[in-house]
């Protein structure tokens, strides 16, 4: 997008891009690392280590295949354990990735022009482990097609008043969209690589994935086009998906999760752990790929601004459920409050304060979002935090609820961390590959950024 | 190139010059606009916004395709629900309405924006003639920069105004970097 929003130079903590790039030098050096650099023993390793723990998520599907569900923790009353707080957690972190994307190009923010590729890959990898959770859940994930409405032999229909049906049209249109998106932004970039590649065999397979892009100002008007409208429409899919998540609680009538908060809470949620884990990730990217000129404190700045806004924004979730919980007057709603405060799940509930509202106070400090480091630990803290927020609302409303009789205990085992851990190798490995294969910054939107890009008419026509 | 080779079939694509800055294509566009040419492109790194109205580029038919695969969309996900609800498998649980419109709001959303967004980039991709891996352009060494950092207008040989000496001297008097022509 064109104009970037005037803001006083005294919030900025230094250049979007730093001064001495021109339209060359960006293109060759982000280009550079996908076509020239030298293959590390750094990447090598991350990748191996990452491969294996990928290797959990195929032992522990493997096994649950062989025996059934059976092999998690989960039991009645708590039906609902790792699967769907991996779910939730992984299909949070995603939201980022879009935000950056679409609502901050439709709300003209041009320092996201060089992080959104990265945290558009995030997204999609992220989705794809969040989506392998509801499938392994269902127990028979080869039956995993009844999902969707098709005429069958059975005569059955999936039931459209249902949430969970909601859940199978919303992440599936979500990962649809976010993949065009991805490939569209990649096209001119494709291009760039083409053109600028020296063996037959990339220049090939760019190429290809260039589809013959050429630069062309008809192509470039249909292209922004259509970047703007898909930006328009994921912006309310973003929103919509979380939401649809959420109504997977707040639809049911379950003292905790039988809420009106829960939607805005849970997208708030989202980004935040998004945020949080672009943090986590582009920390070291940027370091180990030497691209602070472009990945700049300016970014660093910003991601940790928005990680405390809707940090907070979250803060404010807790309070008001703890609120309703006392204020309903029910007295189902005030035990569970007081159970999560205080029954036998009531460290992970502390705990999650102290990730969730407490660390994120530290980003207040200018110093300390400028500084990698720590903003790499807080980071971690939070995504921590928010996958233990999962953990609280799932389990503390499931284990107790109207009758004491049917009180019970969740106790996840090997096999629910195994699956895990695994999805988080296999989005570290798809991250690993991604560096390597694809330019993690948007090339032709960088060029935009830099004073050589602006129009500037020569001789009165 | 001499006066022999304007043949009924022009051997030559067109020509291409080669500028230095956005602007420099923009001024050269415009002027090239204004000089009566209308089969002619501009080449650069990067979308430029000030193109549309110097090429006066107005195409509106991805918007125009993108609303109507949004309401085919909408009517698809509406339509869907309520047909399997009350017409495929009926339940009546305590006389509740067959068409529960705000339960079914969900997947209308979805689709609408599944069915936009894919044609959004469907229809990008095939107004523009993609994927067209081959073209004249790619003929011309230096245009590899295109994407780089180098900025081009190639005026073609099908533009009825097209003459090989009169547009050479036009091209020339836009202070061109370089100008080659562009072979088939």
């Amino acid at each position: 997008m064109s104009q970037p929003v005037e803001l006083p130079d005294s919030i900025h903590v230094g250049p979007v891009i730093d001064e001495g790039h021109s339209l060359a030098s960006v293109s060759d050096k982000v280009g550079g690392i996908v076509l020239k650099r030298k293959i590390t023993l750094g990447w090598v390793f991350g990748l191996l280590v990452s491969f294996g723990l990928l290797q959990g998520l195929a032992a522990g599907a493997t096994w649950l295949f062989i025996k059934g569900v059976g092999v998690w923790g989960i039991n009645i009353p708590v039906g609902w354990g790792f699967a769907i707080i991996n779910f939730v957690w992984w299909i949070g972190i995603g939201h980022a990735g879009t935000l950056i994307s679409a609502i901050l190009l439709l709300l003209n923010q041009s320092w996201r022009n060089a992080i959104n590729r990265f945290a558009e890959a995030m997204t999609i990898f992220a989705v794809m482990c969040a989506g392998m959770f509801p499938v392994l859940h269902t127990g028979r994930p080869w039956l995993a097609y009844w999902l969707f409405p098709y005429p069958n032999t059975m005569d059955l229909w999936p039931q459209f008043r249902s949430p969970l049906l909601w859940d199978v049209f919303a992440v599936s249109t979500y990962f649809t969209i976010s993949a065009v998106f991805w490939f569209m932004g990649l096209i001119p970039d494709f291009a760039s690589l083409r053109d600028s590649a020296k063996p037959m065999w990339q220049k090939r397979v760019y190429g290809m994935l260039a589809m013959g892009w050429r630069g062309s100002a008809r192509h470039w008007q249909r292209y922004e086009k259509a970047s703007l409208l898909l930006a328009g429409m994921a912006t309310p899919l973003v929103v919509s998906v979380h939401t649809v998540v959420s109504f997977d609680f707040a639809v049911s009538m379950l003292p905790g999760w039988h809420t009106t908060i829960f939607p805005p809470y849970f997208v708030a949620g989202a980004i935040y752990s998004g945020f949080a884990m672009v943090l986590t990730l582009m920390i070291p990217a940027r370091k180990f790929y030497g691209l602070e000129d472009i990945i700049t404190m300016r970014h660093l700045n910003n991601m940790a601004k928005v990680t405390l806004a809707t940090g907070l924004i979250v803060g404010y979730g807790y309070m008001m459920e703890a609120f309703f919980g006392y204020f309903s007057a029910d007295q189902y709603e005030r035990f569970m409050i007081l159970n999560r405060m205080t029954g036998p799940y009531a460290a992970f509930y502390w705990c999650l304060i102290f990730c969730n509202i407490i660390t994120p106070q530290f980003l207040w400090f200018k110093k300390i979002r400028t500084s990698p480091g720590i903003l790499w630990i807080i980071s971690i803290v939070v995504n921590i935090g928010m996958w233990l927020e999962r953990f609280v609302i799932v389990v503390t409303s499931l284990h107790r609820d109207f009758l004491p009789s049917s009180w019970g205990m969740y106790v996840p085992t090997i096999w629910d961390f195994a699956v895990f851990f695994g999805t988080i190798g296999f989005f570290l490995f798809m991250i690993f590959l991604f560096v390597r294969a694809l330019p993690m910054i948007t090339i032709f939107e960088l060029r935009m950024l830099l004073p050589g890009a602006r129009v500037k008419e020569v001789a009165a026509r | 190139m001499s006066i022999e080779t304007l043949e009924a079939v022009h051997p030559l694509y067109g020509l291409m010059a080669e500028f230095e800055t956005p602007g420099q294509l923009v001024t050269a566009a415009r002027k090239a606009r204004e000089a009566g040419f209308r089969r002619f492109d501009a080449y650069s790194p990067m979308p430029l916004h000030e193109l549309d109205d110097a090429m006066d580029l107005h195409d509106n038919r991805v918007s125009l395709c993108t609303l109507i695969a949004g309401i085919v969309g909408a009517c698809t996900g509406f339509g869907l629900a309520s047909w399997v609800q009350a017409v495929a498998l009926p339940l009546n649980i305590g006389g509740r309405p067959l068409i529960s419109v705000p339960m079914y709001i969900p997947v209308t959303f979805e689709l609408t924006i599944l069915f936009g967004g894919l044609t959004a980039a469907i229809s990008m991709i095939v107004l523009n003639g993609l994927p067209r891996p081959y073209h004249p352009v790619f003929n011309v060494d230096r245009f590899n920069n295109a994407s780089r950092n180098k900025f081009f207008l190639c005026i073609e040989t099908a533009d009825p105004r097209f003459d090989y000496g009169e547009t050479l001297k036009f091209l020339q008097s836009l202070n061109p970097e370089e100008i080659a022509d562009v072979p088939r």
